[in-house]
């Protein structure tokens, strides 16, 4: 794939687009004309080349900005980032992970040279280059799972696996929708769930744990959710929330199809060899209104699919109070056609 | 004298049993306030032998000398009154670093009570298995400002002002043991200025 990386912001002036190309390629998260929640797992395969389920750490034309802006919230911030101490084995595993999965699958960008321990890692976007002792921590700026987060896109977490349930015990977050890591790390599966509405209720979170904890080293799984941002601040964090809050008091009826984004979240989990946790990226994706509606499939559903979503949803996902606006913006790119099934574009 | 009654909730909020004396090498009893009526109740079905191998830790938390008399009655190896959490918490930490093997906690008391010293003695590596607690008296709680960070005790109105950075915040039902808090966020973040009248939802 040949693609210019972006130089752009998720802050301030917000100056973050999609090219054609990515619009084209954006994870849309309906496969039909409604929602509700459901245990939506499937193999992360790869899928239709050119697509963000084509490899496992999917790289695009956002990924410098990106990096920036995450090295922004980790210095206003460093507890974004947090390992408990038995969790430093699983950082390697997940360092070992990404190197590989991004040498083998963009080596025009990663290059990964290994002699026994002895590490040789060069990230030509990031203009990054480290020789280092694989699991000697003394060896590297930062503890390995900062240090390779600070290079991948996407939030990540540590969960360790013990008494029939999966402990949140490390991660780096700063894109996130609106959870705590420093809050929530500790927690086991059903606890740091607890504020979602609906779910327990429905079984998910139950049937959710027992697929994940069978998940095996080599057969990675994925599953997309979403929630809707106005403008494309990719740190909605509730540390913030008292800065970016009203940001979502600025959406017009004018401006809608500009300030607001459909978020989605590309949700992978891969077993680790040494450590036996399992790693949870979690990848945003943003889209303005305007960029999603030149896909005229996904205008139509996406109208459908806001309109009538249950309100206690869309008042957790929190746009309750914008969704008239957003419901008639999307009215305009919805000719009452019917649609394909899946999520593709056509 | 009945164990506190709570509205249903969250997942991630803790779940309070009663105490009941069991045999061990040592018992460690830590309650504030009411959680006094926890241990005097207890010790009517407990064992003699019980309490000579037992250390009390009793922080009266505005509760003068209601239940001194009783405490002191139980007959205890170590009885420790405090005024309040903060003055006791040397010698709690001091006890649970001292602690050997074959310990058992009793917690009675305040949700911030409970929750703090689940937090410490499992760092210094008591079982969860090995700990009882009993809730009793204010349901009070504990927050995290998840702004600042600052954590403000007894919070009983919602929403509150932060007592650190001053914003005011809501209570969201999420638990965390690790803080051993609740999560309070900006009540007026989406419409900076309008926040609610305070109720009083935990007495």
């Amino acid at each position: 794939m040949n693609i210019t990386f972006k130089d752009e912001t998720f802050r301030d002036d917000y100056t973050f687009s999609n090219s054609e190309e990515q619009i084209k390629r954006f994870p849309f998260p309906f496969h039909e004309d409604s929602y509700m929640y459901s245990v939506n797992m499937e193999p992360h395969a790869a899928v239709r080349p050119g697509s963000v389920f084509e490899n496992d750490f999917d790289v695009d034309e956002h990924y410098v900005s990106e990096m920036r802006d995450r090295a922004k919230v980790l210095d206003e911030d460093p507890l974004r980032c947090q390992s408990l101490p038995h969790m430093t084995l699983a950082g390697w595993d997940l360092l070992e992970l990404i190197m590989t999965s991004k040498a083998k699958d963009y080596p025009h960008w990663f290059e990964l040279h290994r002699d026994g321990k002895n590490w040789h890692w060069i990230n030509h976007p990031l203009n990054i280059e480290q020789k280092f002792i694989f699991g000697d921590e003394t060896t590297l700026p930062y503890g390995p799972l900062e240090y390779i987060t600070r290079q991948t896109q996407g939030d990540f977490v540590l969960l360790d696996q013990r008494e029939e349930n999966l402990w949140l015990e490390a991660g780096m977050v700063t894109t996130q929708a609106d959870w705590s890591l420093d809050f929530d790390i500790g927690m086991n599966f059903f606890e740091w769930h607890a504020p979602v509405p609906l779910a327990h209720e429905m079984g998910i979170f139950q049937r959710a744990l027992k697929f994940l904890l069978n998940i095996q080293q080599g057969t990675p799984a994925r599953r997309l959710n979403w929630t809707m941002t106005a403008n494309p601040l990719l740190d909605t964090s509730p540390e913030n929330y008292h800065k970016w809050g009203k940001q979502k008091l600025e959406v017009t009826r004018e401006n809608v199809g500009n300030k607001m984004h459909l978020r989605v979240e590309l949700q992978t989990f891969f077993r680790l060899p040494r450590s036996n946790a399992l790693v949870f990226p979690i990848r945003c994706y943003l889209i303005k209104l305007e960029e999603l509606v030149t896909i005229p499939k996904w205008g139509r559903r996406f109208h459908r699919v806001i309109r009538d979503l249950p309100e206690e949803l869309a008042t957790y996902k929190g746009f309750i109070d914008n969704r008239p606006k957003i419901v008639e913006y999307l009215s305009k790119y919805d000719d009452g056609q019917d649609t394909s099934l899946g999520i593709w574009p056509e | 004298m009945s164990t506190s009654k709570f509205e249903p909730s969250i997942i991630s909020r803790p779940v309070y049993g009663k105490l009941s004396a069991q045999t061990a090498s040592h018992n460690l009893l830590i309650a504030d306030a009411q959680g006094a009526e926890a241990i005097i109740e207890m010790a009517e079905h407990a064992p003699k032998s019980f309490f000579e191998q037992a250390h009390i830790i009793y922080i009266q938390k505005g509760t003068a000398d209601a239940y001194l008399s009783q405490l002191e009655s139980l007959g205890a190896n170590q009885l420790y009154i405090g005024p309040t959490y903060q003055a006791a918490l040397p010698r709690i930490l001091n006890t649970l670093e001292n602690t050997q093997v074959g310990i058992k906690l009793y917690l009675a008391g305040t949700e911030g009570l409970i929750g703090q010293v689940i937090r410490d003695a499992t760092r210094f590596g008591v079982a969860m298995s090995d700990i009882q607690t009993e809730h009793r008296g204010s349901t009070a709680r504990r927050i995290q400002c998840v702004h600042c960070k600052g954590i403000i005790e007894d919070v009983t109105v919602d929403p509150f002002q932060c007592s650190h950075c001053g914003l005011f915040l809501f209570v969201r039902d999420h638990y965390s043991r690790r803080i051993a808090a609740f999560q309070g966020v900006r009540v007026d973040a989406e419409d900076p200025g309008n926040i609610p009248e305070a109720v009083e939802r935990f007495k």
